[in-house]
């Protein structure tokens, strides 16, 4: 130990406020880092408990029950109501609707660019998939608006082109890119080994694709399903825009509908501060919240499991 | 329909009668990746019931060369295959040949263990089932027999619906070895089969090795020159893409006839 101190010592002669120097930085770096991974978790912390601390009055004139499953959402009549079944439930059609578009498209495109798209072809794909997901929501909701809504309406003849149908659609598309582009790294992280194995027993190309890369990717394909869920329920600009913003319970597809997100974004504005109408906005951000939050462990839940299923480290 | 009856009957039968017979041959290959050689003018004969072991450096091309035999370096994009492989005879390399069938013919253990995550059972069955057998009578009589060749029975008959993945190193190689003689191949290929194995998984898989030889043609490729001494017949020495010498390992290892050889067994390089 004496002589290895020796030695280092005849290698790099520092000068003793040089090495002062070091550690102060290091200290310095050190904290650094500790005060920002903490301030994600302050935030987090500082945004639940305003969530709860405005949403909660509510539920002293409302019931949590009567909030949730009530039929009405008429916050500005005297007396006022606050049942948002119709905003959860326009939420779930759009989302569900959504879901029912981008998980053939995106798992569908995830797998021909892992499977069959040459390399060349990869190349110039899959970067455009993941421009596809950087462009804004507003986008998407103009596309919806200007495009998507006046083409169904005529094609379909709806009284009215803003429906749940319009923004499950637009959602749907703006939530491929992501569905895809993790399905795809899910697929590329199945070892070449499983697949050559199973060429080399005499599958075909289909067999592997069906019976031995989609199961050993299928914990991620999920993981990319559910956050392609979470992004479309927690989606709040585009469904404001497209989805035609009637809080009644919607009795099908093609009738317009006013989700969560919608309804706080529309009408936060006009609720007074410290109101009923206020409260209750909040109340259904905390709700969406907890819907979102839940996914999202779902997500992680799963992806960890298939972590260990490859033998990767946790 | 083809394929299911020949894989059902047992092969070996006809198979073993006829020893010293050219189970594969390998004429003129030359092999390129893109536009770089890895391969150069290789003729090599592999007999039925031995064990052919083809040594060399890194890099040489051993792999490259017996991973032809199963047609897998069409998995591999922009590759240029020049020559004939023959099987009992028949070109394998034709366009019309089904690379499937090849590959169900002549099996291969890969380098680094590579079960499915399915369960024990799932994992030799699969070859089966892939193959269009259903009846799971049959297939759980080839699992149970597939496992005793591959002396691996004993060690997981408790357990076969247990995940592949908790075996050890040494029983995971001799599950791929199972899983291979499940759908009964008639030569085997080996490329480097206890690389990532310790002395005494290595020492069962060489001993399998030469358990198996008494049904199959067995070509391994190996870095450890004592386990082609051990286990092989014949040795050829692989360099810089060459077949530089391929002879009785006897010969090759005691008294080979180029300098090159002579080097690398006795350690000069490589």
């Amino acid at each position: 130990m004496c002589l290895l101190k020796a030695r280092q010592g005849c290698i790099l002669p520092r000068p003793p406020n040089m090495e002062n120097m070091i550690k102060v930085k290091e200290r310095l770096y050190k904290w650094l880092f500790t005060i920002l991974a903490f301030a994600s978790l302050i935030f987090l912390v500082g945004i639940v408990i305003v969530l709860f601390k405005e949403a909660l009055p509510i539920f002293k004139k409302v019931k949590a029950l009567e909030f949730i499953f009530g039929k009405f959402w008429y916050p500005t009549y005297d007396p006022p109501e606050f049942g948002i079944f119709p905003l959860i439930l326009a939420s779930v059609w759009v989302s569900v609707g959504a879901m029912l578009v981008c998980v053939p498209l995106g798992v569908g495109s995830a797998l021909y660019l892992n499977e069959i798209a040459s390399h060349k072809q990869k190349a110039v794909l899959k970067p455009l998939v993941e421009i596809l997901a950087s462009i804004p929501s507003i986008v998407y909701g103009f596309f919806g608006m200007v495009v998507l809504a006046p083409f169904l309406q005529n094609l379909l003849h709806l009284p009215i082109g803003l429906c749940a149908f319009t923004a499950s659609l637009t959602l749907g598309i703006m939530a491929t890119p992501t569905v895809c582009s993790i399905a795809e790294d899910a697929l590329s992280y199945v070892p070449k080994s499983f697949r050559e194995a199973s060429f080399a027993v005499g599958a075909n190309r289909w067999q592997t694709l069906v019976k031995v890369v989609i199961p050993a990717a299928g914990s991620g394909i999920s993981t990319a399903i559910i956050l392609g869920m979470s992004r479309a329920i927690g989606e709040t600009m585009t469904v404001l825009m497209v989805a035609g913003g009637a809080a009644v319970i919607p009795k099908s597809f093609f009738d317009p509908v006013r989700p969560m997100t919608s309804a706080i974004a529309a009408e936060m504005g006009e609720a007074p501060m410290g109101s009923d109408h206020f409260h209750a906005l909040f109340a259904i951000a905390l709700i969406l919240f907890l819907i979102t939050f839940v996914f999202n462990v779902i997500a992680e839940a799963i992806s960890r499991k298939y972590r260990i299923k490859l033998g990767l480290s946790g | 329909m083809d394929s299911k009856t020949l894989i059902m009957e047992d092969r070996q039968n006809c198979v073993c009668s006829q020893s010293d017979l050219v189970k594969i041959k390998a004429q003129d290959i030359n092999f390129f990746y893109g536009k770089q050689q890895a391969l150069k003018d290789i003729n090599l004969d592999v007999l039925s019931n031995k064990v052919t072991a083809i040594i060399g450096p890194s890099g040489c091309g051993k792999s490259t060369f017996i991973r032809l035999f199963n047609r897998m370096h069409e998995l591999v994009p922009n590759t240029t295959l020049t020559g004939r492989i023959y099987l009992d005879g028949q070109d394998i390399l034709g366009a019309c040949v089904d690379p499937a069938e090849i590959r169900r013919r002549i099996g291969m253990v890969f380098q680094k263990p590579n079960p499915f995550p399915k369960n024990i059972f799932e994992n030799i069955s699969y070859g089966l089932e892939v193959n269009g057998i259903k009846n799971k009578e049959f297939i759980e009589g080839r699992v149970i027999e597939s496992l005793k060749k591959a002396a691996l029975w004993d060690e997981v008959k408790d357990r076969l619906h247990d995940s592949a993945l908790n075996l050890s190193g040494g029983q995971q190689q001799r599950l791929c070895i199972a899983r291979c003689l499940a759908v009964k191949p008639e030569v085997l290929l080996f490329d480097e089969p206890c690389a990532s194995l310790d002395p005494i998984s290595t020492r069962k898989i060489e001993e399998l090795i030469l358990e198996l030889k008494k049904d199959y043609a067995i070509v391994i490729v190996t870095h450890n020159m004592q386990q082609a001494a051990r286990v092989s017949d014949y040795t050829g020495f692989f360099l810089l893409g060459e077949l530089i010498e391929f002879d009785k390992t006897e010969k090759i290892f005691k008294a080979p006839k180029n300098q090159k050889t002579e080097d690398y067994i006795t350690g000069r390089f490589g």
